[in-house]
């Protein structure tokens, strides 16, 4: 049996919850698919405060922000999740499959928000694939949901946001951090970010890499050696560093399989992180009524996800025709706000990036129907 | 360099310490945010509008330093932790920091407590004047802790657990 539904949101992390409540706020039936047990996506993991401005719960926790969302949520009788469900796959007739226990679901939505999130990126070392080696994603995991101590020593691979993040958050878990070691010459993320773990201190060695891990069976250490401006390693220089646990936040790319199978024009931009679907002002996708919101369009901040969420929301909502001019104007506001947090110079590879994917040109288009056994 | 370091410069600090003659007048607020990046809770909070951003909220915040009270609530909300209230107004050789605290155990007010630098560099054991705990929404705890004057641009951190009677 192929259930009907209004708008479908593939994914209840930050994006998709927002845009759900979007879209019932101006009259939507939403029905939000999510593959993992609870909903909230990686906000739940997040302890840290969250920066924006007090629109976007800046001040709050990443936690808090996603049990406030779920409250919210939970009392919209027009809003729908269904946990443990995983979305296989979209089909050319607009159907979409999905499985839940060992249950094959199908849905006709009118409007479809794909919201998937990012994957997180790997690294190619000697021994990278011995117990030990964890990405940051699996280590806020262990300590923030399972309240599970991860290690007792870690390495840490990347000050990018998360790194520096996961590393505070292990720090407050009573896990000792060897390093921060960071290839290119500059510290990646927010450098209050930077400064906080910096005072606790914990070092952070830019211009280093780990070269390969130490341990027979399980990580017992690491070799790290620094590098020179072109990423070269430079001879003699390698270190070791004792450790349990080798964490990898080398960066994250857009979950994008299912704009790929439905067609969706796409397209590689390096500054959005990967292959992304091509969207205009409204995230549509060059698929009509299949929007795209939240990291799946380019890896940015939760914050941005989330206002990216509501203007793929209210567009979705407004071209069904409910309350039509609310929802044009909350979506105008959203794209208002989205403007604003990508104003400064952290935004502006995120505006650059857009520029590129809306350019003329460069779309790769594989239509996989075809290829379906 | 603070950019690939983590550990703001001279230059960079004295871009946003409050004068000396503020300093030593009472409680003051000290951002120390150096970087453009969208976030403006201090500002928003600021119960006395000492702080600004403006329009851009990708702009550091401007601290009024008249107008400030070293009341502490940016304190608590900046999610960067970069806001550190300095007390140099005690008419002796100490002066008092309040800085933001995130780890557990919280140490006791009497008790002394190591304090750590910028860099995480261990300065010494000095008194803890006053714990405020977060409250059960903001859970950004601020410790007080009573420093020789000269260590109070210094002094930013306290080693969780390292902490004494005496």
């Amino acid at each position: 049996m192929i259930q009907d539904a209004e708008i479908l949101v593939v994914g209840g992390g930050p994006a998709g919850l927002c845009a759900a409540q979007a879209a019932a706020e101006t009259g939507a039936k939403v029905l939000v698919l999510e593959r993992d047990y609870a909903p909230g996506g990686q906000l739940v993991k997040q302890t840290h405060k969250f920066f924006g401005s007090e629109k976007q719960r800046a001040g709050e926790r990443g936690f808090q922000i996603g049990e406030d969302l779920l409250k919210e949520i939970g009392t919209n009788t027009r809003i729908r999740i269904m946990t443990e469900t995983t979305v296989l796959g979209c089909y050319e007739d607009g159907v979409i499959t999905a499985l839940r226990g060992n249950k094959h679901l199908k849905f006709r939505p009118k409007r479809l928000i794909i919201t998937t999130g990012a994957a997180e990126k790997f690294l190619a070392f000697p021994g990278n694939d011995l117990p030990g080696v964890y990405g940051a994603g699996a280590v806020q995991t262990l300590m923030n949901v399972a309240g599970v101590k991860p290690a007792e020593r870690v390495l840490m691979v990347g000050s990018g946001n998360i790194g520096l993040i996961v590393s505070y958050q292990l720090k407050q878990a009573g896990v000792e951090i060897a390093a921060i070691v960071e290839a290119a010459p500059r510290i990646g993320g927010y450098l209050v970010h930077a400064s906080k773990i910096r005072r606790a201190g914990i070092p952070i060695m830019t211009g280093w890499t780990v070269k390969q891990v130490l341990g027979d069976g399980q990580v017992e250490g690491a070799v790290i050696c620094q590098l020179d401006d072109k990423f070269q390693r430079i001879p003699e220089t390698e270190r070791k560093v004792e450790c349990d646990v080798i964490c990898l936040a080398v960066g994250l790319t857009p979950l994008t399989e299912l704009c790929w199978q439905a067609g969706c024009e796409m397209k590689f931009v390096r500054e959005l992180s990967g292959h992304v679907p091509v969207v205009n002002d409204n995230l549509e996708t060059t698929r009509s009524g299949i929007y795209a919101a939240g990291d799946v369009t380019g890896i940015e901040e939760a914050s941005s996800a989330m206002v990216e969420g509501r203007v793929a929301g209210y567009a979705a909502a407004e071209s069904l025709g409910h309350s039509p001019e609310i929802a044009a104007q909350r979506r105008e506001e959203a794209i208002g706000d989205l403007r604003q947090l990508r104003a400064g110079p952290t935004g502006g590879k995120i505006n650059a990036g857009i520029e590129k994917m809306k350019r003329e040109g460069g779309a790769v288009h594989v239509n996989l129907y075809r290829y379906s056994h | 360099m603070l950019i690939s370091t983590g550990i703001p410069t001279k230059e960079d600090l004295g871009r946003v310490m409050p004068p000396v003659q503020r300093l030593a007048k009472g409680p003051v607020a000290m951002a120390e945010c150096f970087q453009k990046i969208p976030c403006n809770p201090c500002a928003a909070s600021c119960p006395v509008n000492a702080i600004h951003i403006g329009e851009d909220i990708n702009e550091c915040p401007t601290i009024d330093f008249d107008l400030c009270t070293g009341c502490g609530t940016c304190l608590t909300k900046c999610p960067g932790l970069a806001i550190f209230i300095i007390d140099e107004s005690r008419g002796d050789t100490t002066a008092l920091v309040r800085l933001p605290f995130e780890y557990l155990p919280l140490p006791e007010a009497g008790q002394y407590a190591m304090c750590l630098d910028r860099a995480g560099k261990e300065l010494g054991w000095f008194k803890v004047a006053r714990v405020i705990r977060g409250n059960s929404r903001n859970l950004t705890h601020t410790i007080c802790v009573e420093v020789p004057r000269e260590l109070s641009m210094e002094v930013r951190n306290i080693r969780e657990g390292s902490y004494r009677n005496g």
